[in-house]
């Protein structure tokens, strides 16, 4: 029984389909690990053992009744944005500190419904706004590879949690990079699908527009088993896309002969650590070795991204988080005077100052008299952004490039200075302005700190991705690295 | 001076769907409290709205009756604004691309002309909770059913000139909503309510004075009075020296006032921007088309038809075409009686009309169907009774005594007209009034009546009053 975490959840449903061991000894041996060493990470919010194991004797007794769901005893970690029926749901503010959320986001229901166990919520930044987990009303989460460093953001709780070997993947959310640069901060894989791919409803919303669900895993072939049960219509997200659902193992091992790779130049600028640029293009390289070939593609639009993206997320939060005003749900203010100083009472006391600066941010930009300077604009920048990756996309298969300018930095350095900060989202942030899907693979190590290539694909090619994510991981060992503390 | 009144009206109709403009929570009206509020309703943390497909199709039905262009491609954006019984923080309603533009109607001004009000824009928004105050101590309730019901709000041009016009134009969209069946129109549940926008300028001046916007007014009575109230204040206010000031006001029912709410400055900035959370309407040219197909026979056209096939008075054609349901228990009992149109148009108009706002019921509760009305004008038609019995038969039929045969032959009231029994009553009478007919004969002719009374009276009314009339004069002439 001993050494499950280590294993891959395609490895442990093995382990399950042979016998090797039951999803409560599974979910007993996990809960186990979290409760050990989670006081070091800070990266679960709220650990839900009871229904864990009372889920796992469920899935057990559907395995011995021939009733065995795509996910059936596997553990899991959601996000602390994603609504969980009966559970606190957080979204790492005070704001939802004592929220209980009344139903189950789609994705939460289709994992159950496949017979997934839920460990936990994972903790996050505030609302999903912050690149470092700092802005966690829970505090901090810690990089595995080193505790004096940030996981990144803001689904540090579940790529630290992944990379600890807490659960073998946990869910994530992505606005600008949220699943893929702490991915790449700790040598997980994390894969944001094409808007649209997978249904927001449930996930309590940052800037709709930009939000996608996905997975922090080890192997691309973990994302992919539960890429396939996440994906798919949903009627009640509109914005989710009616398009057929791949089998997205089944296809993972295609030959990547021939596929093309698209570099931007613009990705290797000054911006970028040395070290970190050599050790994607040595990834690259590997990658061409396995049949691919890599060309440079032009993106004259994509130093916009950062800017337009911090018009458009502000502007679409400031409206989205009005719902969090003491009324009805969430954090209200004791002895309001009146009702203006319950609203500000309960927002100033519920939200912190990261969500605040948006929120101030995003009210600013939609103001009569700056929205056609500001918000227009940037839509317009935006879809010029989008069209340079379908000129691109037509030349090549995927883009690669680095995920985050730097490996993983250390708690407090950046948290004053909101633009350095916002920086660490530059390679990242294209993907979500054209909604096209995007992974962050584990590809080497910067002093002991993990690297994560960056691929990016053209819209509904998550297949792309996960091909080349997969060959290159069969050619490599670095998703198997563990932090030393959590071997 | 002379004083030129504009108005503008912005009318909120409630759209007759079973569930909401977002989500599948009912729309009926009068649940307790917050029973009808889903998730989505609440703006919970996490859901999401979409549309419900049946707000597209009734927006567009009202766009082709009011000849306007019903766009193929509209967007929902989002006005942002905090109050209790908002609970997302932001309404979704239609800001720069409504779903209708450039509409019209046409309304009779004061010489009884047509006059043409313009439409500028129909647009699709979700409606607020309500915030509830009496019988909490010290605080405030909120009511969230009316929340996400989905309302048309239907923009005029400043073309009207007068309360009396805006109240027909009201009454025509009114109208016009109902006979689509996209409304119930009902003012008293607040389905069907207008905001006003009144200024004031000297008769012949281009621009537009300074507007006050009358908020939330919901009967016709009350924005005739709130118009005419404020266009009083306006100019009062100029000719005193004062200025008009661009405010949003109350009307006061009980007092007969407006007041002020909030002036422009505290106005909100609303930060209308697209709706992420859905996507735009598109709708194709050949739904717009199929939708056209499906509309009605509306008020205008009926009333000409009316006017042209059944010869009514254009009155009588107006007041019968302005609900469908009156237009159709006309036609029903039209269809089943010799009777005259017109004669059945004064009985629909005249005493059913009486008899229904008597009980305070709609033409579609009458306690006398269309087919039982007709049966007692074909009666009047062939000269089985009088015009004033049958009123006697017409309130015996509304009293549930059964048809106008039965309680013709129940209380015998049958006409008489019978020569030989009429002279015999004609000759009764002459006899017992030796000093009227002495007066009669001397010249005072106007004494005719009297005895065409005392004959009717002898008959109980049913003597044929044209025979009565014709024996009574030959037989005191000779």
């Amino acid at each position: 029984m001993m050494d499950l975490h280590t294993k891959t959840l395609t490895e442990l449903a093995a382990g399950l389909d042979s016998g090797e061991f039951s999803s409560v000894e599974l979910t007993q041996a996990m809960l186990d690990r979290i409760a050990a060493h989670d006081e070091a990470l800070n990266a679960m919010v709220t650990v839900t053992g009871e229904n864990a194991l009372a889920a796992a004797g469920k899935a057990d007794a559907d395995r011995a009744a021939g009733n065995i769901g795509a996910l059936n005893g596997l553990p899991i970690i959601h996000k602390d944005i994603f609504c969980t029926r009966g559970v606190r749901t957080t979204c790492g503010s005070k704001m939802l500190d004592n929220f209980i959320s009344p139903y189950d986001a789609t994705i939460v229901e289709r994992m159950a419904n496949a017979g997934a166990v839920v460990l936990g919520k994972s903790n996050m930044d505030e609302f999903a706004m912050g690149s470092s987990n700092e802005t966690s009303y829970f505090g901090p989460v810690r990089n595995p590879w080193d505790l004096e460093r940030s996981p990144g953001g803001s689904s540090g709780g579940s790529a630290a949690a992944v990379a600890a070997r807490f659960a073998p993947a946990a869910t994530a959310t992505d606005t600008g990079g949220s699943i893929r640069q702490p991915a790449a901060l700790t040598g997980t894989l994390g894969i944001k699908p094409t808007y649209g791919r997978v249904s927001r409803y449930g996930m309590i919303a940052f800037a709709s527009s930009l939000d996608q669900a996905g997975v922090i895993t080890r192997s691309a072939e973990d994302a992919a088993r539960l890429l396939g049960v996440m994906a798919g219509f949903d009627e009640r997200d509109s914005t989710c896309i009616d398009e057929p659902v791949p089998n997205y193992v089944a296809e993972l091992g295609d030959s990547i002969e021939g596929l093309k790779i698209g570099i931007v130049r613009q990705h290797f600028d000054e911006g970028l650590d040395a070290d970190c640029g050599a050790r994607v293009k040595d990834a690259i390289a590997a990658i061409e070795s396995l049949g691919a070939t890599a060309v440079e593609v032009d993106m004259p639009n994509i130093d916009y991204s950062v800017p337009t993206y911090y018009v458009v997320a502000p502007a679409e939060c400031s409206s989205n988080l009005s719902r969090f005003d003491g009324v009805r749900f969430g954090h209200r203010a004791e002895n309001a005077e009146d009702l203006f100083d319950l609203y500000c009472r309960s927002r100033g006391e519920g939200f912190g100052d990261e969500v605040k600066r948006r929120i101030m941010t995003g009210t600013y930009v939609l103001s009569a008299g700056y929205y056609d300077a500001y918000y227009l604009k940037a839509q317009q920048v935006r879809h010029l952004i989008a069209d340079d990756f379908k000129k691109a996309f037509e030349e090549v298969d995927v883009i690669a490039g680095p995920t985050a300018p730097s490996p993983a930095f250390k708690l407090g350095d950046k948290v004053d200075d909101p633009i350095t900060m916002y920086l660490n989202d530059i390679y990242t942030i294209g993907a979500n302005l054209g909604g096209f899907p995007a992974v962050s693979v584990p590809c080497g190590f910067v002093n002991d700190l993990p690297v994560g290539l960056h691929l990016v694909g053209h819209h509904f090619d998550e297949s792309a991705l996960l091909r080349c994510a997969h060959a290159y991981q069969q050619a490599t060992d670095w998703h198997r690295a563990c932090p030393e503390d959590f071997a | 001076m002379t004083w030129e009144v504009v108005i503008g009206l912005e009318i909120h109709t409630q759209l007759a769907t079973k569930s909401k403009i977002f989500s599948a929570a009912s729309t009926a009206y009068g649940a307790e409290p917050n029973t009808q509020a889903c998730l989505v309703d609440l703006g919970y943390p996490g859901v999401l709205p979409v549309l419900n497909a049946e707000v597209v199709h009734m927006a567009a039905m009202f766009g082709l009756a009011v000849n306007a262009t019903v766009a193929e491609r509209s967007v929902f954006a989002r006005k942002n604004y905090f109050y209790p019984d908002l609970p997302k923080g932001y309404q979704i309603s239609q800001y720069e691309l409504p779903i209708v533009e450039h509409g019209e109607l046409f309304i009779a001004d004061a010489n009884g002309d047509d006059k043409r009000i313009g439409i500028t824009r129909a647009h699709l928004e979700e409606d607020a909770g309500k915030s509830i105050h009496e019988g909490l101590d010290k605080s405030s309730g909120i009511d969230l059913n009316r929340a996400g019901t989905p309302l048309l709000e239907i923009v005029s041009e400043p073309d009207i000139r007068s309360a009396k016009e805006a109240v027909a134009y009201m009454r025509k969209i009114h109208t016009i909503v109902r006979y689509l069946g996209i409304s119930d129109g009902n003012m008293q549940e607040g389905s069907f309510r207008c905001d006003a926008n009144v200024s004031v300028r000297p008769k012949g001046q281009e621009e537009f004075g300074t507007r006050a916007e009358i908020k939330n007014l919901n009967s016709f009575r009350f924005i005739e009075k709130a118009i005419n109230f404020e266009v009083e204040r306006q100019i009062d206010l100029i000719e005193e020296g004062g200025e008009v000031v661009q405010e949003t006001r109350l009307y006061d029912s009980d007092k007969d006032e407006t007041r002020s709410m909030r002036s422009k400055e505290e106005a909100n900035d609303y930060r209308y921007f697209p709706d992420p959370d859905l996507l735009p309407v598109e709708i194709t040219s050949e739904y717009i088309e199929t939708v056209r197909g499906q509309l009605p026979e509306l008020p205008d056209a009926k009333q000409q038809r009316f006017v042209s096939d059944y010869d009514l008075k254009k009155d009588d054609a107006a007041i019968l075409t302005s609900s469908r349901p009156a237009a159709d228990y006309f036609e029903a009992a039209v269809a089943a009686t010799e009777a005259k149109p017109q004669l059945v148009a004064n009985w629909v108009v005249g005493d059913l009309s009486g008899a229904l706002n008597k009980d305070g019921l709609d033409i579609g509760a009458s306690k006398i169907s269309a087919e039982d009305l007709a049966g007692l004008l074909t009666r009047i038609q062939d000269n089985t009774i009088s015009g004033k019995i049958a009123k006697q038969v017409f309130e015996a039929m509304w009293d549930g005594e059964g048809s106008a045969d039965e309680i013709i032959e129940a209380k015998g009231l049958k006409q008489i007209t019978d020569t030989s029994a009429i002279e015999a009553v004609v000759d009764k009478v002459i006899e017992a009034n030796p000093g009227q007919v002495a007066e009669y004969k001397a010249g005072k002719d106007k004494l005719i009546g009297f005895f065409v009374g005392q004959v009717m009276k002898e008959t109980k009314g049913q003597a044929n009053p044209g025979q009565v009339n014709q024996i009574l004069k030959a037989k005191l002439s000779g």
